[in-house]
């Protein structure tokens, strides 16, 4: 018994540590963005928000932000509208070869953002789009969409096998059903894949960098600023987007996690 | 003729090699009560869905009300069926879920609570109209699943296997509460089942299905006292199914010095030489041939009967279910025989296993079935 307490301690202290690990730079990230301090040292300066009138004054930062919301909502839409085909695909029909379509349609995460950054760009400029908004949101939702699928696809996995067949029965055509039972029943996870998606994009640095050209993108803009000298303009730049992404990334789990939590029940 | 709501017509239904459902003829007349009752992969669920537009048939034809509809969309079918999962909308509530079936039809809504709160208060849950799918206990889900299904107010209705995840008084409760419904709606109900007491309890009439073909189609009385064949009478269970060879025909002098009376054969068996009444088709002698006894239809005494067909044996184990005992021995020669009684006759026998005992019937209770 004595032994398992330990054990249970051992581990809360080592999931403590971790996320300590992780969170650590984030958190020092957003002490400095208001530390009065040019170089981020201890002990702290005084308390400031000239580093967030700074950014806000910065004529580079706030068309970066208008790109990358532009970005980041159309790569959401279209990464997850092409990640429920998918998942639909997958739910629905049985067909040779289907391994290899999972596979492919799972396959862009995988690849070195750095290759997938120059293969975009080698493909965009052909098509004579790079260094266009359209570029990036091509790009974006290319990485954008297996992470919708596998979002969609695990709803679509507690689905009632017979729901669908249950509507034709009641007099639903194939449209209807997609509109009054699939879409509706896959509904939560089609949220919070947005919200992945949206922060997913909005997060990216190496691919957006790759293909932006003048349209750049927040990250890419936090990049240059850091490349010409220390600014903790930065930190502010960097705390913002933090925040914004994780917001993102909450309600997509509170979503996943209440779904599940209700599959269980509705067992 | 007129009067056949559906027909199936030589249908078979392949899935790759393999036959789901073979040749199937069927004809179920309007307001009947039908069950298609077998073992699982026996084909009653794919018989269902083909009437229901969910498989299409490999061959032959379905019917409905005359027309055929093998390329008829189910969501044209107006076939509606209650599921074994019951499939009800989890993100709808309870009257959303009924009124489904009218707003695919474009019903006003207006009219469509009106008719959706009819049929929760016909089911007697009209107070949870507004609740959760989830909320609800599987008897009420149940409800909600049938009304979901009647509120189009169809000619047909489907069920798959829809009481199998109920508790058992709740499956006696439903019985009662679905050959109700369907004698007051007065509409055809197709309703597949692996269970015999659902089936026999409700249907008018059932059909029994093995391996993709109808094995039998009778009244529930037919089955349970005349199986056609060797599964029927396995399947239906407390049957004594005994092979041997034609021995003696009517007329011929019987093992016994007497003579075999008109419609009845005498076969050897290994458990003995007994008189089987045959009707018209008579075996040739010398022939094989397989008789049925009802476990029900046989009695035991400690002293050997007189005359008569009987057999001695040893009791082997005894089955309670409630009132009734299900006797289970074993001849000499190893031949099983069930014999079915009430309590209280087994009391007065006083057995226990090992009891050697002496099993009778009459001649008029065992019947010959089909030969494989």
């Amino acid at each position: 018994m004595k032994s398992a307490t330990l054990s249970t301690w051992i581990l809360r202290a080592y999931i403590a540590i971790v996320l300590l690990f992780v969170f650590a730079p984030l958190l020092a990230s957003l002490v400095f963005s208001f530390n009065s301090d040019r170089f981020p040292s201890l002990p702290l300066g005084e308390f400031t928000t000239h580093w967030y009138q700074a950014v806000w004054n910065n004529d580079a930062v706030p068309e970066a932000l208008r790109n990358s919301v532009i970005v980041s909502l159309s790569s959401a839409l279209l990464g997850t509208f092409i990640g429920f085909c998918t998942a639909y695909t997958d739910y629905r029909y049985q067909f040779r070869g289907k391994s290899l379509y999972l596979g492919l349609a799972l396959l862009p995460p995988t690849i070195p953002l750095v290759i997938m950054g120059l293969a975009m760009l080698a493909w965009l400029s052909r098509a004579g789009l790079s260094g266009t908004l359209f570029a990036i949101i091509i790009a974006h939702t290319v990485l954008c969409a297996p992470f919708a699928m596998a979002l969609i696809r695990l709803r679509l996995q507690q689905i009632d096998p017979n729901l669908e067949a249950a509507a034709w029965n009641l007099g639903a055509s194939e449209w209807r059903t997609m509109r009054s039972v699939i879409l509706p029943f896959t509904r939560p996870s089609i949220i919070a894949a947005l919200c992945l998606t949206a922060a997913v994009s909005f997060d990216e640095f190496a691919v957006a960098w790759f293909v932006s050209g003048l349209n750049k993108t927040v990250p890419v803009v936090i990049l240059e600023i850091l490349q010409g000298n220390v600014d903790p303009q930065i930190n502010a730049i960097g705390t913002f987007v933090f925040l914004v992404s994780i917001t993102l990334v909450v309600i997509t789990q509170l979503i996943v996690m209440k779904q599940n939590k209700r599959h269980r029940h509705g067992r | 003729m007129a009067d056949d709501l559906v027909v199936f017509d030589g249908v078979e239904k392949h899935f790759g090699a393999f036959t789901a459902v073979r040749s199937l003829d069927l004809s179920i007349q309007s307001g009947e009560f039908v069950a298609l009752m077998g073992p699982s992969g026996c084909g009653k669920t794919t018989t269902l869905r083909m009437l229901a537009g969910l498989d299409t048939p490999s061959a032959g034809e379905i019917r409905l009300n005359g027309e055929r509809i093998n390329e008829l969309p189910a969501h044209h079918r107006q076939t509606p069926m209650v599921w074994q999962s019951l499939a009800l909308f989890p993100f709808l509530n309870v009257r959303e879920n009924v009124e489904f079936g009218l707003k695919m039809q474009n019903v006003d809504p207006a009219m469509r609570k009106s008719r959706a709160m009819d049929w929760l208060d016909r089911m007697e849950i009209v107070q949870f109209a507004d609740r959760h799918i989830d909320q609800l206990s599987g008897g009420q889900r149940q409800r909600v699943a049938l009304a979901r299904a009647l509120v189009t107010e169809p000619s047909i209705l489907l069920l798959d296997e829809p009481l199998s995840a109920l508790d058992a008084n709740l499956v006696i409760r439903m019985q009662g509460v679905l050959t109700r419904l369907q004698r007051s709606l007065g509409i055809t109900f197709i309703y597949v089942t692996h269970s015999q007491s659902e089936a026999f309890a409700m249907a008018d009439r059932v059909v029994i299905m093995n391996e993709g073909e109808i094995a039998q189609v009778g009244s529930s009385r037919d089955i349970y006292r005349n199986p056609a064949n060797q599964f029927v009478a396995e399947f239906v269970g407390r049957n004594n199914i005994i092979s041997g060879t034609v021995h003696a025909a009517a007329g011929d002098i019987g093992q016994h010095g007497e003579t075999v009376p008109t419609g009845c054969i005498e076969i050897s068996a290994d458990a003995g030489v007994f008189q089987v009444s045959c009707g018209s088709g008579e075996p040739a002698k010398g022939s094989a041939a397989t008789f049925v006894v009802g476990a029900d239809l046989a009695s035991v005494t400690t002293a050997e009967p007189a005359d008569g067909n009987k057999l001695q044996a040893t009791v082997i184990s005894e089955e309670f279910v409630g009132a009734v005992v299900t006797l289970f021995l074993e001849t000499a020669d190893a031949v099983e025989f069930k014999v079915q009684l009430q309590q209280r006759e087994l009391d007065k026998l006083a057995v226990e296993a090992g009891s050697s005992l002496w099993v009778s019937w009459d001649t008029s209770s065992a019947h010959l079935i089909e030969q494989r």
